[in-house]
């Protein structure tokens, strides 16, 4: 598709001035077609992800809230022409005023959020992974009723998160629910489960659990199923045992996948906002709150304070980045090219 | 989709079949037990559900449903949620479609950039953004129309989407593609009329993303919408369930009625499942 260009190919030409306008134009001849198609992509990104987001770190050094956003007040007078004035309460740049309060907890419980919301992610993330696995394992193989299986697995995936996280929270009910009647049939005291800050975060982490494992189990099976079988056969020959040929075939023959799926998933656990929203509210008394849902409520609850969420937007983003850089260096060490 | 029967395997021990078996249906019972409850319970009027007392069935009635139906504006928000959902499917698969396509085959400039992109904007916690992204949503006058929850949740499915689908148009090889230029095949007839039909499996996988993405999404339609005859179901249903006294008899029913759309979605995509799954997110 490359259309023939204008000028010969001069690379080595030393007056930059012909080069340069000529490299550019064989670029464009040579790339417009698959920028042409990234390209709508890559507006809708940059207006409504990254257009926010550099306002949003902009928005952090400021005290900007619903208060005191607009730049004038205007009053209407007897005669009935406004009159406007400047709001003396106008936002203004505060340099690092909103991080130091974040971090020293002066608003919000920072690092309780920050710690809980560590928990939270290690525990669903290893569970999504361990049982996504080892359902993925058992259903990669000939046996009865394997679709079914596959099909009452994958289900919990097509029900949208608020249902899930409305079911979980029925079933938890301290008065009527499921758990609890359970519970009383085998002769355990019912549990208020959202009295208590771990017990609540427990239901918390259930909910989504149940929600997350399909997807590593989808993606795991497709892993496994592009292992060539003959490396199988090979290995049964060699009288390898079903647990050597699990640790030596199907592990690191999975690993570009459990990489990229683990990584994900510690990404939407980290910024999973409807389940801990709806499942526990933050009870009792906000202990349960994870960063995303406390800095909602800090920010929005009560007088609308963008400023603080913009705040807490950037160090939520930092903190992934931070991650996901360390862990594509882990990768890198090992040997991996991803 | 590989059901090849390993004729060589030594058959499993009837201790070892059980075992599996009983593993598998105790998993599944976990997996469709509280689906099946909510259902269960959307049959029973309300003070059989606030009972304590652990019942399947009692005085099954449909008037739950008949409530939800006839007193609420549920056909009109089941529409909306329709037209929200439909739109963001379409345009979802045609975007993640050549945007991974064009990842997948051409090495030009921005592409390692471009997928970096699509992984941070994972990162973003939504919760945040919503504020943003509603201060331009109004500076492009289109609050409370359906417009803005399709490109927020164009936003959300996208990047994801055309990721995936760029690890399985690698999977497609590349020799078919010259094969058609040969043909004389422009390279948008090579991706529409040879690429794309051979990554089914993986569009049927965006399908179900994309439809789902916008099908039970809340906070952003809660903060986009204004007016009920506007109200995508998802919203539309919270509407009427006070915060402080919530009438969990009409939640489980609409709970269902949410749920039986996005299950019917899923029902046609499931066999693709694990194929179109299969090669997306191997290489970033």
């Amino acid at each position: 598709m490359t259309t023939v260009t204008a000028e010969p190919a001069s690379p080595s030409t030393p007056s930059g001035r012909s080069a340069r306008p000529s490299r550019l134009r064989r670029s464009w001849d040579k790339h417009w077609y698959a920028w042409a198609m990234v390209l709508p992509v890559v507006i809708v990104l940059a207006v409504l992800i990254f257009y926010p987001l550099f306002r949003g770190i902009w928005l952090s050094f400021t005290n900007l809230n619903e208060a005191n956003q607009v730049a004038e007040i205007c009053t209407k007078s007897i005669t009935g022409s406004e009159v406007c004035a400047d709001n003396p309460n106008k936002w203004e740049f505060v340099g690092l005023d909103n991080y130091v309060r974040v971090l020293t907890g002066e608003v919000g419980e920072f690092w309780q959020w920050t710690g809980t919301t560590l928990i939270w992610t290690f525990v669903c993330v290893a569970f999504h992974f361990g049982l996504g696995l080892g359902l993925a394992t058992m259903l990669n193989r000939p046996m009865r009723f394997r679709g079914l299986y596959r099909v009452l697995l994958v289900l919990p995936w097509a029900v949208p998160a608020f249902v899930s996280a409305f079911a979980w929270k029925f079933i938890f009910n301290e008065r009527f629910g499921l758990a609890n009647a359970l519970l009383s049939a085998v002769g355990i005291d019912p549990v208020s489960w959202f009295a208590d800050r771990w017990t609540a975060l427990l239901t918390a982490i259930v909910t989504n659990i149940w929600l997350g494992v399909p997807f590593m189990m989808v993606a795991l099976l497709g892993g496994m199923q592009t292992i060539p079988s003959e490396l199988y056969e090979a290995a049964e020959i060699d009288g390898a045992s079903a647990w050597q040929r699990f640790k030596n075939i199907t592990l690191p023959g999975l690993r570009p996948v459990s990489m990229t799926v683990i990584l994900l998933g510690t990404i939407w656990t980290f910024n999973m906002f409807p389940i801990i929203f709806l499942v526990t509210e933050g009870q009792p008394a906000g202990q349960s709150e994870i960063l995303v849902t406390g800095a909602y409520r800090a920010a929005f609850e009560g007088i609308r304070n963008y400023s603080l969420a913009s705040t807490y937007g950037v160090l939520i983003l930092s903190i992934l980045l931070v991650f996901s850089v360390f862990y594509r260096r882990a990768l890198r060490k090992q040997g991996e090219v991803w | 989709m590989s059901r090849v029967k390993r004729p060589g395997r030594s058959r499993r021990s009837p201790a070892r079949s059980v075992l599996l078996h009983g593993t598998l249906l105790m998993a599944s019972v976990i997996a469709i037990g509280p689906i099946v409850w909510v259902l269960l319970s959307s049959l029973k009027p309300g003070y059989a559900i606030q009972s304590s007392e652990l019942t399947l069935f009692r005085d099954t009635t449909l008037a739950n449903y008949s409530y939800v139906l006839t007193e609420t504006n549920f056909p009109r928000w089941f529409l909306n949620s329709v037209i929200v959902a439909a739109f963001t499917m379409g345009i979802g698969i045609f975007l993640s479609a050549t945007t991974g396509y064009a990842v997948s085959r051409f090495n030009f400039p921005g592409r390692r950039p471009l997928m970096m992109v699509f992984l941070v904007t994972q990162m973003f916690p939504v919760a945040i953004l919503i504020v943003p992204i509603y201060t331009i949503m109004a500076r492009l006058g289109l609050i409370n129309t359906m417009p803005a929850l399709i490109i927020a949740y164009l936003t959300i499915a996208v990047p994801f989407c055309a990721w995936m689908l760029k690890g399985y148009f690698d999977s497609i090889p590349t020799s078919l593609d010259e094969a058609a230029a040969l043909d004389g095949c422009g390279p948008f007839a090579t991706f529409w009329r040879v690429v794309l039909p051979l990554a089914r499996p993986a569009v049927a996988v965006t399908a179900f993303y994309t439809f789902l993405t916008a099908w039970g999404e809340v906070a952003y339609a809660s903060a986009f919408i204004q007016t009920d005859n506007k109200f995508t179901l998802a919203y539309g249903l919270q509407q009427f369930v006070p915060q402080f006294n919530p009438q969990w008899e009409y939640l489980t029913a609409a709970a269902v009625l949410v749920t039986v759309p996005a299950g019917l979605v899923f029902f046609f995509a499931q066999k693709h499942l694990v194929s179109g799954l299969t090669a997306g997110g191997t290489k970033g």
